[in-house]
């Protein structure tokens, strides 16, 4: 069936099966192939891309589903070719990576994490990362990473795009108040939006 | 040169990592971002028995599917290749990358189907009927190990691949004039590395050319050679590609019966064939599990702890399959004392065939189940004689002034100061305010334990365990190689002749040839040639790369220096000992003569009247690095396994609630000594990721069978990595004990953090529950098992 899905804000439309994840749609179809594939069912992160500027697993989600929304892939995060973002730059400093292959995903979920503020302690870092499996680096300098970029991001002066959002709750634990099923049988509609 | 790091212009500096750049940015290129032109995709079938007689293979429904190209069979598979190498001298254990007759785990590859897309392919294996006639199994090592078991290979007679006791001293002896003995035993779990990247291949033959062109996620010392072999065709038919980013290996990324399924289907069906794993057929049947392994040791020690002799047993549980299993089982061999002066050594190494999946190399190659054991020993010693296990391990420690070390099984240690390494260690966590601090946990109702873990790290790798455990085997050289050209324009471009799984060697040989050649290093172009352009490699396994690519490198590099200043000194008329190379030109010593690097490589390479007699035109060199120390065959079972010994030293504090039993890591700090570092960033990275690994290892991860063979834990909801939740922060203490026999003073890190974590852990857990007389001697310790012993203990109190 036709898609047609608005990546790094670029329009694009290919014909898929409905099947197909988006996952696969960007690799196969758009040739976006930084969004990697981990474990394919939702667990290690890899694949993360965003979706309205949250992580979102690529592999949990038909290619269908994400028309309408603003993709970011990593592909969309660098400001121009052989530039790098202010978190891109900080990863390289710290060396936030061995082999990059989490990599991608974990700079998507660092720059959410950094669009909504640029107050982070450690914890709020650990929390964020948290559905981020890395399996080279024992995550040391990656917390490093994005520590670093948040400072810098502090002392720039520069602009974020989601700071209305409020960052998770990392007090005692991150579940929402009350229990999927009640929140979800108040939901209006169905599915996302 | 000198080890001094104040000497040195790029090596021991914090300069950036040059590879990340492009990892940042998502430009990474693994294998599952090759496409080529006409690609058809492989899905697995895989045997739902772990042990049965393949009776037919239907094979038409699914052959009728849309986009469905053909369907491979082990049956195919036999006749147009060879078995797969094993390690040891065991050839009536055959492996092919499908099972032949007789599937030998539940998850084993038993037929392939090939398809226009993976989806399709994986549409198709649904359809495949295969009749099985169930046969008799068994899963646990010491079941296999009695010959009344039901043998995996019955062509091989038992499950017993490897039965070999070596004795190393007068052991009797110094067990007889021991005051105390202790016995014990530990298991270590069956785990893996995992790579968050599946294994991949892609493979395509053209028929004209007679070449096989593959692409793969590798880390395989001889992977070209072993194409060939299985294939039956002449190796230089076979060519592979180096640059392809491996998505994390520590050691298991060795797909050859992947690559030779694929290579196979690429001949017979004329198109270029991709395998990637799903996250299932890695885990359930890629053939990449680690060691799984018991140890019965008896220690021999006397009134003051002094450890005189030990007798280990490790029977491994090596799978299915033999491949180089069962040589994990002796690579310990060279550091079988760890860092302590034991007098003598009995150790039986014992592998068996089982109803699991194959084993396959993983980081350390067998060193830290070792250490864990010998750690664990250690540790019953201070118990057993009311010691703190600081103190054990200061009186038994190998003394700074005792190095080169020979030890008992015939490996000279290089160098090292563990007393000191401890030492500053112990200040900077303030031992006696953890001590405090524990017994404060303690007082306030939870369970608190410290744990202490001292191990080696050899590194440098060669090969010395195959011929001590394969006598046809007679290797002596895992060497490695550089090669340097400098352009008729002035740049340098370095070759590597491996791919690279995030150790960062396009740093290292940057470092390493910018320091020789006092020039920036990222102005050095490094490639790395496909397999049929390169020169010898053994590829980064052992903890070898910065010892063995840096030191290739180091040489080729002083090859081009040596040359140059050969050039000069014919220019000024004078003696090669009359002028001094400097900041990449050269000047006379006594005269004001001077060549630049622009003036020298336009004589190299424009003015062949200027050379000196005998030299060649242009600037290129190369070099082909031996192993340091590697010069002999093993003798008596004695053989000098890997050049160089790394130090670590854990201390860990640990509370568990007791009724959660969740073990909550409060403080870890680790004490590295890996010689000079080339790379601060990367062996830090190496040491925090070994540690993560080494935590999942020993609280998380394992491949769990039930009763029936099967396997329970198929995805990362059953098979759990440590998350940026579970890794505690972690301090480095750095020392630097310089290798004697490396270019720069260096060591391996490869393995760094991995070697010592698990041990450290189980320790500290064991310290934490010792007052409820409890313990716990199989890895992983897993939240239940805690919770549940801490209350039985309880209970039997109350």
């Amino acid at each position: 069936m036709k898609i047609e899905l608005n990546i790094n804000g670029v329009h694009c439309a290919s014909d898929v099966e409905p099947r197909t994840t988006l996952l696969d749609a960007l690799r196969d179809d758009f040739l976006l192939t930084g969004t990697h594939a981990g474990c394919e069912h939702g667990v290690c992160g890899a694949c993360t891309v965003l979706l309205d500027g949250e992580p979102v697993r690529s592999c949990l989600i038909f290619a269908v589903q994400a028309d309408g929304y603003e993709i970011t892939t990593i592909e969309g995060i660098a400001t121009s070719p052989g530039e790098l973002s202010v978190i891109q730059d900080a990863f390289c400093e710290t060396h936030g990576m061995q082999c990059g292959y989490c990599t991608p995903g974990m700079i998507l979920t660092a720059h959410a994490l950094l669009e909504r503020t640029h107050d982070v302690s450690r914890e709020d870092i650990v929390e964020a990362i948290s559905g981020n499996i890395c399996r080279c680096t024992g995550y040391g300098q990656i917390i490093e990473a994005v520590e670093f970029a948040a400072d810098r991001l502090k002392k720039s002066n520069a602009p974020r795009r989601n700071k209305t959002a409020k960052i998770r709750s990392v007090g005692g634990h991150d579940a929402p108040e009350r229990g999927i099923l009640e929140a979800a049988a108040d939901a209006p509609g169905t599915g996302p939006r | 040169m000198s080890a001094d790091p104040s000497a040195f212009r790029f090596v021991s500096t914090n300069r950036r990592v040059r590879e990340d750049r492009r990892f940042v940015v998502g430009r990474g290129h693994y294998v599952a971002d090759v496409a080529l032109e006409g690609m058809l995709h492989v899905a697995i079938l895989p045997s739902q028995y772990p042990s049965a007689r393949i009776l037919s293979i239907d094979s038409s429904a699914a052959l009728a599917m849309p986009g469905v190209h053909y369907v491979l069979t082990g049956e195919e598979l036999v006749a147009a290749v060879d078995p797969l190498m094993n390690g040891l001298d065991t050839p009536n254990v055959k492996r092919y990358p499908l099972a032949v007759g007789q599937t030998r785990y539940a998850g084993e590859w038993v037929a392939a189907v090939a398809a226009e897309t993976r989806a399709q392919a994986e549409d198709a294996t649904e359809k495949l009927r295969v009749s099985y006639e169930q046969l008799p199994f068994v899963m646990d090592a010491e079941e296999a190990f009695k010959p009344d078991s039901p043998p995996v290979h019955p062509a091989h007679g038992s499950n017993v691949l490897l039965d070999k006791t070596f004795v190393w001293g007068e052991v009797e002896k110094d067990f007889a004039e021991s005051p105390h003995h202790l016995s014990f035993r530990v298991v270590w779990g069956r785990n893996s590395t995992v790579p968050i990247e599946t294994f991949g291949v892609a493979a395509s033959w053209d028929p004209w050319r007679e070449m096989l062109d593959v692409w793969a996620s590798i880390q395989m010392p001889k992977y070209p050679d072993q194409i060939a072999r299985a294939l039956r065709i002449p190796a230089n038919n076979v060519r592979v590609h180096q640059d392809v980013d491996v998505g994390g290996s520590y050691g298991v990324k060795r797909g050859i019966k992947h690559t030779v399924l694929v290579s196979h289907l690429s001949r017979r069906l004329g198109r270029p064939v991709r395998l990637i794993e799903d996250r299932l057929e890695n885990m359930r049947g890629g053939d990449q599990h680690g060691p799984e392994r018991i140890f019965d040791v008896d220690i021999a020690f006397n009134d003051q702890g002094i450890v005189r002799s030990m007798k280990m047993r490790a029977l491994d549980n090596a799978g299915g399959y033999a491949g180089r299993a069962p040589f994990q089982l002796g690579k310990p061999i060279g550091a079988i004392v760890g860092p302590y002066k034991i007098n003598s050594v009995q150790y039986r190494a014992q592998s068996v065939t089982s109803n699991k999946a194959v084993q396959e190399a993983v980081r350390g190659f067998g060193q830290s189940p070792t250490n864990y054991a010998i750690e664990t020993a250690i540790d019953k010693v201070a118990v057993a004689i009311g010691l703190d296990p600081i103190e054990v391990r200061r009186r038994n420690f190998i003394r700074k002034d005792e190095f080169p070390y020979l030890i008992p099984s015939g490996t000279s240690y290089d160098s090292g100061d563990y007393h000191t390494v401890m030492e500053k260690v112990l200040t900077h966590v303030d031992y006696v305010a953890l001590q405090k601090e524990r017994d404060r946990l303690r007082a306030s109702g939870m369970l608190a334990g410290i744990g202490i873990a001292a191990c080696l790290e050899p590194s440098g790798g060669n090969s010395s365990f195959e011929p001590l455990l394969n006598e046809k085997n007679t290797t002596t050289t895992w060497m490695d190689s550089c090669r340097i050209n400098i352009d008729g324009a002035g740049f340098v471009t370095v070759t590597i002749h491996t791919t690279s799984a995030g150790q960062g060697h396009e740093t290292l040989v940057a470092t390493v040839v910018g320091e020789v050649l006092e020039i920036d290093p990222d102005t050095i172009r490094v490639v790395r040639p496909d397999s049929l352009a390169c020169l010898p490699s053994n590829t980064p396994v052992g903890s070898r790369m910065a010892i063995m690519l840096g030191g290739a490198a180091f040489h080729a590099a002083q090859k081009l220096k040596a040359k140059f200043i050969k050039i000069a000194a014919h220019q000024f008329g004078c003696k090669e000992d009359e002028v001094g190379y400097s900041g990449g030109g050269v000047a006379a010593t006594q005269r004001k003569d001077h060549l630049s690097w622009a003036d020298l490589v336009g004589i190299a390479h424009r003015n062949f009247h200027l050379l000196p007699a005998g030299i060649e035109p242009g600037l290129e060199s190369t070099h082909v690095m031996q192993v340091p120390t590697g010069t002999k065959l093993p003798e008596n079972g004695r053989v000098q396994m890997y050049p160089c010994h790394s130090f670590e030293f854990h201390v860990v504090l640990i509370a568990i609630d007791p009724v959660l039993g969740k073990p909550d890591i409060r403080r870890y700090v680790i004490g590295h000594d890996c010689g000079t570092v080339i790379n601060p960033h990367i062996v830090k990275g190496m040491t925090l990721g070994g540690i993560a690994h080494g935590i999942g290892a020993a609280l998380l991860e394992e491949f769990v069978y039930d009763g029936e063979g099967q396997m329970l834990t198929q995805s990362f909801m059953d098979y759990l990595l440590p998350s940026s939740h579970e890794i505690p922060k972690v301090e480095i203490v750095h020392h630097c004990t310089p290798s004697p026999y490396t270019v720069f003073g260096q060591k391996g890190s490869g393995e760094s953090g991995y070697l010592g974590a698990p041990a450290a852990i189980s320790n500290a857990i064991n310290d934490a529950v010792r007052s409820l007389g409890i313990s716990f001697s199989k890895l992983p310790i897993r939240i239940s098992a805690i919770s549940d012993a801490v209350a039985a203990a309880k209970q039997d109190k109350q």
